[in-house]
């Protein structure tokens, strides 16, 4: 009987909840029987309980919406599509906007990913292919371990260790040798503080490299040793079996966990936080203090005063949700993509 | 016209060079990993002693440890865990079970997977507005709150994975027996799958305790001893950024080793988790 039990297939499957035919068939088979009777309600709660749960984390995303819009309202409202477009954030005159924070958001991550990406698919591909075979799991094993330490100590280590640095050697060095260069020397000159977008960009990376690479790994595990094998075969080197099979056949996979970790380093508070300075400004120097999203609202906060100011803070955090949640929502089907090729 | 052999030598060179520069990327990531870590330990080791665990944090100049900071945490991660675990448990439970071919499932995954990378810091603020504000004040409890809602979408998403693994032989058993659908899934079921479930709150047990940004507007910060959760409660990774982020020497040393006792307590529970989920293998 057992071809009775499996699952229903999907296509059959509907919006009701999956119980299996054996169940339905037994409570069916026996219907007055106060034990029968008993077992149904026992099923019935215990299948709205686990529903409810679920229902209740996943109503958690539009609940964090709800609030956050609600509580954004007001700047919206004040501001209008200006808070958007403008730079001022004076909360003495209690005028808001918001593009200062958004502009360092996007140029910190991007930063970040121009170190960590190449770094993470490098690694990946070195585990993969090129990495003596005794190495290799306790270097992924490392690297997971890695990706699991909290953001913070990144942040501490940035401003203790790597800003320090930064301003004794590195930032003197670039403003001498690349600052006079006209366009580009626009981006490495100004006083070397240490601390700044290009510092928060650094340290962004260096945390989103072992998670990034660490998901690269798994995904370039998903390719079918018989395309490898077979590229092999025909005489490939190892560097044509990644550039023509490996990469290839891992793209959508490679560019999900690209935005996996787009979205992590988007979203970063406390990494930030220590190096960014927490300055509404832009500044055509990367060695410049800024601000993100979220250093904004760690920095401020909990020290904000008045409706207004408290309101386009909450506005700025809703910004950030909805910049992460594309994101994320694109590198999760990204991917589905892969999961369904590892299941296969 | 190019000879094969000079074709051949061409290919050689260039797969020698992408295999030094992916051997360097490496290597490079592997270096700066390992100089955070040295940093880490190094600073931290040398900033531990028994008042660390013994004293409360100290106003700057003065002697004092991270005793209230490291209670704080302990009791938020516990509190956070405690609420987290069975709502995670049974929403994992739905997405393997009886929601696993319906199209509302389908949603509640795809959610649960945003909810699972989606800023720490967003949380804070949630928090802060539907518990933070009617009660007038940062409390403990809040805190905690806002951890659950972190570890939440973790052990969701390793309770349906692991939950999806029990083998198809087990279910048909336990129908063959008559047994309802509710008594497999808590007597067979979870039994089957419970180091997988168990390394699955380990792993959110060790994802709140590093986690500082939601603690912000929530916990707040407590300079002193308390066993109160109503009140503003410190916590390790929040007195690390006020004293990493301070001009005062004594701070930051303070800071180093708090740093140290978070991240080894972060990695002693993935390795434990790692142990874990290979002894079901």
């Amino acid at each position: 009987m057992a071809g009775e039990v499996r699952p229903n297939p999907p296509a059959e499957g509907r919006g009701g909840d999956f119980i299996p035919a054996a169940v339905l068939s037994v409570s069916e088979a026996i219907p007055v029987s106060p034990e029968a009777a008993h077992t149904g309600l026992a099923e019935r709660s215990f299948a709205l309980l686990c529903r409810s749960a679920a229902f209740a984390v996943a109503g958690l995303l539009l609940a964090v919406f709800a609030v956050l819009s609600v509580n954004a309202a007001p700047a919206l409202h004040t501001f209008g599509f200006g808070f958007l477009t403008t730079e001022v954030w004076n909360p003495v005159t209690e005028r808001f906007g918001a593009v200062a924070p958004i502009c360092g958001t996007l140029i910190t991550s991007a930063i970040a990913m121009l170190i960590g990406l190449p770094l993470a698919v490098g690694a990946a591909l070195f585990l993969n292919e090129y990495c003596p075979h005794r190495l290799r799991a306790p270097v992924i094993v490392a690297i997971e371990l890695l990706a699991a330490v909290p953001s913070i100590i990144y942040g501490m280590w940035g401003l203790l260790v790597l800003a320090p640095f930064l301003a004794a050697h590195f930032q003197p060095f670039m403003t001498a040798w690349v600052g006079p260069i006209p366009v580009i020397g626009a981006l490495f000159r100004g006083p070397p503080f240490g601390i700044g977008i290009l510092t928060a960009g650094l340290i962004l990376g260096f945390m989103v490299l072992p998670f990034i690479a660490s998901v690269s790994c798994q995904v370039l595990a998903t390719v079918d040793p018989v395309l490898r094998e077979a590229a092999y075969g025909v005489g490939a080197t190892t560097w044509e079996v990644c550039r023509n099979v490996l990469l290839p056949f891992s793209r959508t996979g490679l560019l999900g966990a690209a935005m996996l970790g787009l979205g992590r380093a988007l979203g970063e508070t406390m990494a930030v936080t220590f190096v960014i300075g927490n300055s509404h400004r832009i500044s055509a120097s990367l060695f410049a203090p800024g601000t993100t999203i979220s250093a904004s609202l760690a920095n401020e906060f909990t020290e904000a005063v008045g409706d207004t100011y408290l309101s386009s803070l909450q506005a700025l955090g809703l910004v950030l949700f909805l910049i992460t949640f594309i994101v994320l929502a694109a590198a999760r089907l990204l991917m589905r993509h892969v999961e369904r090729r590892a299941a296969q | 016209m190019i000879t094969s052999e000079a074709l051949l030598a061409r290919r050689k060179l260039v797969n020698l060079a992408m295999m030094g520069l992916c051997s360097a990327a490496a290597g490079l990531a592997i270096l700066v990993l390992a100089l955070i870590l040295w940093h880490l330990v190094s600073r931290g080791l040398a900033a531990l002693s028994p008042d660390i665990f013994l004293r409360t944090t100290p106003p700057p100049g003065s002697p004092g440890g991270l005793l209230n900071p490291i209670l704080g945490s302990l009791a938020m991660s516990a509190a956070g865990i405690a609420v987290a675990a069975p709502l995670g448990l049974l929403s994992g439970t739905y997405l393997a079970e009886y929601g696993r071919y319906s199209r509302v499932a389908h949603v509640v995954r795809f959610i649960n997977d945003i909810l699972l990378s989606a800023p720490s810091i967003i949380v804070g603020l949630f928090v802060y507005s539907v518990m933070v504000v009617p009660t007038h004040h940062f409390s403990g409890w809040a805190g905690a709150a806002a951890l659950a809602l972190v570890a939440v979408p973790v052990i969701v998403r390793t309770t349906e994975d692991v939950l999806r693994m029990v083998p198809s032989t087990l279910r048909e058993a336990a129908f063959a027996l008559g047994v309802p659908y509710w008594r497999f899934i808590v007597n067979v079921a979870w039994r089957a799958a419970k180091s997988g479930i168990i390394t699955g709150i380990l792993l959110a047990v060790a994802r709140i305790s590093g986690e500082t940004a939601p603690l912000l507007f929530t916990a707040l910060n407590n300079q002193f001893l308390t066993t109160d959760m109503n009140a503003p409660t410190a916590s390790l990774p929040v007195v690390i950024f006020q004293f990493a982020m301070s001009p005062y020497r004594d701070w930051q040393q303070l800071a180093w080793a708090g740093a140290l006792i978070v991240s080894a307590t972060v990695l002693l529970i993935n390795v434990l988790a790692r142990w874990l989920a290979r002894q079901r293998a």
